[in-house]
């Protein structure tokens, strides 16, 4: 008697699941996308380097510049764990998270959240495998 | 008839981790069961040793996917008592608010999974659907699906405001309906019934001497339960039952999960509506005075071991995870003891392993000199159909 029940509420009923592509689902405010860094307001600190679980963010100097406090975070998104503790510890607070979740990319360049005075050419390089 | 030695696994990536069993079978019927474990060994332990205790959190919330958040209960509640320091009071209640929800969605999915073990998928779908709720609630309180990394050593790292605590109430309003139902369905359906009742029994006596945790003891009329024995976080402040039932059989574990989301469903509400206000978090320095703790949480498989040793840096010096399923794997080779070949999925199923794989199964009949190989999936196609012909024992 119940299968028969439940039989016809799922005739009248709506599927569950989304055409993806097409439709979105919306995401929550706390959502974890993709790493975003103001480049304009950071000092410099290394402290989002130091704390990060899965070593994906290294500080790379400018060109032509060797001193400490010219380096900048970079961040590997194929490491990233997405757990958040960079903007957590981020003294200046700008490290946050867009609600960007579509991060395969075909080269390293597209996988790679860098300082604007890595050369666009540079980012699949030498300089970027390390660390 | 001569006993037959069937191996079991190890690999099975897609479905379940990998567990290696050889069986022991005297025609249908399994005698003896032995387990080989450490094919999914990852080396985490002394990861750990080289990582910051900050570092070390996300860490062990990646031991394991499906209760990560009793993983990082259990870190942070181990390295509080290390470091010295105690969580406000509302960082407590937010701990035990997402580790009942962890807990509902993790019995959901695995009622899911035994319901496609004994071949009731539409009950599989039922509960993944309504597990996708609560999945979506503890994104919206913590930003994430899966590994949520809300807690911190000394508090936890997102508040839940009175908009999500009214979501997450209406959340446990549906939820709670569909668990009855569900509870219905298990009592019920002649499915679970032919396949579950009287299968895998486990007698309080074994469970005690065997040191079973979690619903896989609960099941067996032991009242055991970490929550109310040893209270972590909010827990001695949030009232709640814990679940025995006495037949020690498949059904009895699975009654006792589906009645446990009831209790968690309760405790949420609970939780929500006691939540004390104030700080979420508190300062903690980087490195830890010497000493050693440990520290216990009832995942939802069962007891959760933690022990971290500091010898003043910053990073552990030694650091022990016990988890609930390697507590229950002599308990599973007990509850094999008798059972039908056909019913070795859902016995392995009813303690929730998180190592299990019965990916290919290798079967040697030595009267005939056959030798075959079943995987996982075969192997559950073959139970459904030793059903189908043989009915109802």
């Amino acid at each position: 008697m119940s299968v028969i029940k439940e039989v016809l509420r799922n005739i009248i009923s709506r599927p569950v699941t989304l055409k993806y592509p097409q439709e979105r689902k919306e995401l929550p405010e706390r959502f974890r996308g993709r790493i975003t860094i103001d480049y304009d307001n950071c000092i410099g600190c290394g402290l989002c380097a130091r704390v990060c679980p899965a070593l994906a963010i290294t500080m790379v100097n400018p060109p032509g510049k060797k001193d400490i406090r010219s380096r900048r975070p970079l961040v590997h998104l194929y490491k990233c764990i997405f757990c958040g503790q960079c903007a957590l510890v981020c003294p200046r607070k700008v490290i946050s998270f867009t609600h960007e979740y579509e991060l395969a990319s075909y080269d390293k360049e597209g996988s790679v959240v860098a300082p604007p005075f890595v050369k666009k050419g540079n980012k699949g390089g030498r300089e970027l495998s390390k660390g | 008839m001569p006993i037959v030695e069937i191996p079991v696994g190890p690999q099975h990536p897609a479905l379940k981790e990998p567990i290696r069993f050889i069986f022991q079978l005297d025609g249908e019927i399994v005698v003896g069961a032995e387990p080989r474990l450490g094919y999914a060994h990852r080396g985490i332990e002394k990861l750990a040793e080289h990582r910051t205790y900050v570092q070390a959190l996300y860490l062990s919330e990646r031991i394991c996917g499906i209760c990560s958040v009793a993983h990082t209960t259990c870190y942070v509640e181990t390295a509080e008592r290390v470091f010295n320091v105690e969580a406000p009071p509302r960082a407590k209640y937010i701990r035990v608010i997402v580790s009942e929800l962890n807990r509902i969605h993790s019995h959901l999915l695995w009622l899911g999974i035994l319901a496609h073990e004994v071949g009731f998928d539409t009950l599989f779908m039922y509960t993944w659907r309504d597990r996708e709720m609560v999945l979506d609630l503890l994104e919206m309180i913590t930003g994430n699906r899966v590994l949520y990394a809300i807690n911190m050593i000394g508090g936890v790292r997102h508040d839940i405001t009175p908009e999500m605590a009214d979501k997450a109430r209406k959340v446990m309003d549906y939820l709670e309906e569909r668990t009855k139902y569900y509870k219905r369905v298990a009592e019920e359906d002649p499915v679970f019934n032919n396949r579950l009742a009287e299968v895998g029994i486990l007698s309080p006596s074994d469970a005690r001497r065997l040191c079973a945790v979690g619903p896989t003891i609960r099941g067996s009329g032991v009242k055991t339960d970490i929550r109310r024995d040893d209270p972590y976080s909010a827990y001695d402040e949030v009232p709640f039952n814990v679940i025995t039932y006495d037949e020690g059989d498949a059904l009895a574990k699975t009654l006792v999960r589906i009645d446990e989301i009831l209790e968690s469903i309760n405790m949420i509400r609970y939780a929500l509506d006691h939540m004390p206000g104030g700080e979420i978090s508190v300062r903690v320095p980087m490195r830890p005075p010497p000493g050693e703790a440990v520290g216990r949480v009832e995942a939802p498989r069962g007891e959760l071991f933690y022990y971290i040793k500091s010898d003043g840096t910053m990073r552990p010096y030694r650091f022990k995870v016990r988890t609930p399923t390697l507590a229950n794997i002599p308990a599973l080779c007990r509850m094999l003891e008798g059972i039908f070949v056909a019913d070795i999925p859902v016995v392995v199923a009813s303690i929730d392993p998180c190592i299990a794989c019965m990916d290919r199964v290798l079967l040697i009949d030595k009267s005939r000199g056959k030798k075959w190989v079943w995987t996982k999936e075969e192997l559950r196609r073959y139970s459904l159909k030793w059903y189908e012909e043989h009915g109802r024992r």
